[in-house]
């Protein structure tokens, strides 16, 4: 309270306001300066939220409404098509938040160090990041073209390895989405840990080294420790980013073949803006927000629990 | 022993480390960058595989790009444009006028409206897709319609709360001697503001800045929704139609598509040190 008073006494000295003026201005100007944050998440965020949340009970078919409870939630827990895509979102996000966190923490690893070159290695390494999902997801449709002369079946031709279908069967079409997001995932997740190894002090390494212990050790009881914390914020990160997952799909596969790669995002993007069921709609979106959410609250309360 | 990293690699020196750390880092620049470098290379070549990339230029030629402008390919790059331009313009704004309050005044209600701010940014936008499409068609209150205006696909990404919670951080650090000396000259809020505060951030700026222009450039769902008619469209949405167009053929995709990467590459490599600094920060804010 004290710098407020102060500020509001020697703002008054200035300009011989009232006291009571005084007293209301501080608060005023603050949030006036804070109105246009407030008004833009207030239209684009909650007005739309809670229309979404009131949609979710309803039936809606043009200008006719009627309330429904929660019809839309029974209709989607018991539809194979839904069960199918929260499969596919789950799989998705599991496997590209682990194949990214353990890629992003090898490389990591391997590019740590003050050397000048390694900067420009970094730098070349995080290009995936900030590219835009649409035009990657052409570029990898490209790579991942299924026939022999493919780019991707050139390098597994290298390898000895048979043509793979990619994106055009119904058994590798998830697996090719997961790969694209992990080598666009790997990168964010190098970076973040890069910058946790930065913060452990070298002295425990040259500890370690002077009593004998193996790099094995090194690792498990001085770094995997200290980088606890990032660890569990870039899961989250990435758990929430994959149930999420729309573009990648929507743009290569559009969830085919034959419903092979659907997610819950591309079926709610087709359901509302395709078939017009904008209850059921609504409903998928709840799910989803509450399924991120449970994710969060989830991580914290475990991280808590460790740290107690 | 000098550690300097928690492997020690680089104090190993002997030629079959060297040769490790040469194949570790060259395939790593080659996973990484390599797709986007074969895109460079293929947007320039007069020959085309539908099935690959060429990594060597055959024949250089302007010709796909000559010919995306037949497909209204510099149209979407325009719209883009006007929807980053204003976009980053008014999310800027509409920041640092927000995180000079929480940063610099106190009031009651603080902690509700710094709960507001975290809360929108655990909402993943794609969840309120839906109703978001009906209230930017009616406006509550308003009565606007805002579906196929450049305002549609604006305004929605005018508030970002991760760059108000970077700016607010930042702001705390700026001395309160600066501020109180501008304020006992007579300086009204407005001129404390752009005078004291604004010229001080200018770090803070670069970060939301780049991090801005990234998530607004690469915004899909919000101009699907705001767009239906393709003049409308921005150059990443726009893709998708280019592709199955028969008539178009691949060279006009393969330079549709790097026009629609190089901005934020650009953008990237211009503000490297100001993107790293946001990147350990935002995640360290969750």
């Amino acid at each position: 309270m004290t710098p407020t008073l102060t500020r509001a006494k020697s703002r008054s000295a200035a300009s011989h306001q009232s006291p009571r003026m005084a007293r209301w201005r501080g608060p005023l100007v603050a949030w006036a300066f804070l109105a246009p944050a407030l008004v833009l998440f207030l239209y684009f965020k909650f007005i739309p939220m809670i229309t979404g949340l009131v949609m979710s009970f309803q039936e809606i078919r043009y200008i006719d409404t009627t309330w429904v409870g929660f019809d839309n939630y029974a209709a989607i827990l018991s539809d194979d098509a839904f069960l199918t895509a929260i499969w596919h979102s789950a799989v998705l996000a599991i496997g590209t938040t682990v194949g990214s966190l353990l890629l992003g923490f090898c490389f990591a690893l391997l590019i740590e160090g003050p050397a000048k070159y390694l900067w420009f290695i970094r730098t070349a390494a995080f290009l995936p990041v900030v590219t835009t999902m649409a035009a990657v997801a052409e570029v990898w449709r490209i790579m991942y073209y299924p026939g022999d002369t493919g780019l991707l079946n050139t390098i597994l031709g290298w390898v000895a390895l048979g043509p793979q279908p990619f994106l055009a069967s119904e058994d590798t079409s998830l697996l090719s989405i997961m790969g694209m997001s992990i080598w666009r995932g790997t990168p964010y997740d190098m970076m973040v840990f890069l910058a946790g190894l930065v913060g452990i002090d070298r002295t425990l390494y040259e500890a370690s080294a002077v009593d004998g212990a193996s790099v094995w050790r090194r690792l498990r009881h001085i770094t995997l420790p200290a980088l606890r914390p990032v660890f569990w914020i870039l899961f989250t990160l990435a758990a929430i980013r994959g149930l999420r997952v729309f573009v990648e799909v929507y743009v290569l596969t559009n969830g085919g073949p034959n419903g092979s790669s659907e997610v819950l995002m591309t079926l709610i993007y087709k359901l509302g803006f395709q078939s017009g069921e904008l209850g059921i709609a609504s409903a998928g979106g709840i799910v989803l927000f509450a399924a991120t959410l449970v994710l969060t609250v989830g991580v914290q309360l475990m991280r808590r629990r460790q740290a107690a | 022993m000098k550690f300097d990293s928690a492997l020690g690699l680089e104090m190993r020196r002997g030629p079959l480390a060297v040769l490790f750390k040469i194949v570790i880092y060259a395939g790593m620049v080659l996973i990484f960058a390599g797709p986007l470098f074969g895109l460079l290379v293929s947007a320039f070549n007069k020959t085309l595989d539908p099935t690959s990339f060429s990594f060597w230029p055959d024949e250089f030629t302007l010709d796909n790009f000559v010919q995306a402008g037949n497909r209204n390919v510099y149209l979407y790059l325009f719209n883009s444009f006007v929807v980053v331009g204003f976009g980053l313009l008014l999310q800027v704004l509409v920041s640092v006028f927000a995180a000079y309050s929480l940063a610099r005044k106190k009031f009651k209600g603080m902690s509700l409206v710094m709960l507001i701010m975290l809360a929108t940014m655990m909402l993943p936008e794609e969840i309120i897709a839906i109703p978001l499409s009906l209230v930017l068609a009616d406006m509550p209150l308003l009565n606007v319609n805002l579906i196929g205006t450049y305002a549609g696909m604006i305004l929605p990404v005018g508030a970002w709360g991760f760059s108000i919670l970077v700016m607010t951080e930042f702001m705390k650090e700026v001395p309160v001697e600066l501020e109180e000396s501008a304020r006992l000259d007579g300086a009204g809020e407005l001129r404390t503001f752009f005078t004291i505060i604004l010229p001080l951030c200018r770090p803070a700026l670069g970060v939301i800045g780049v991090f801005g222009f990234t998530m607004i450039w690469d915004q899909y769902l919000l101009p699907l929704i705001v767009a239906p008619e393709s003049d409308m469209w921005t150059l990443p949405i726009a893709l998708r139609s280019l592709r199955g167009d028969e008539e178009v053929g691949l060279g006009v995709l393969l330079a549709a598509t790097l026009l629609a990467l190089l901005p934020s590459i650009i953008a990237f490599l211009a503000f490297q040190k100001q993107f790293m600094r946001g990147l350990t920060s935002g995640a360290v804010k969750g």
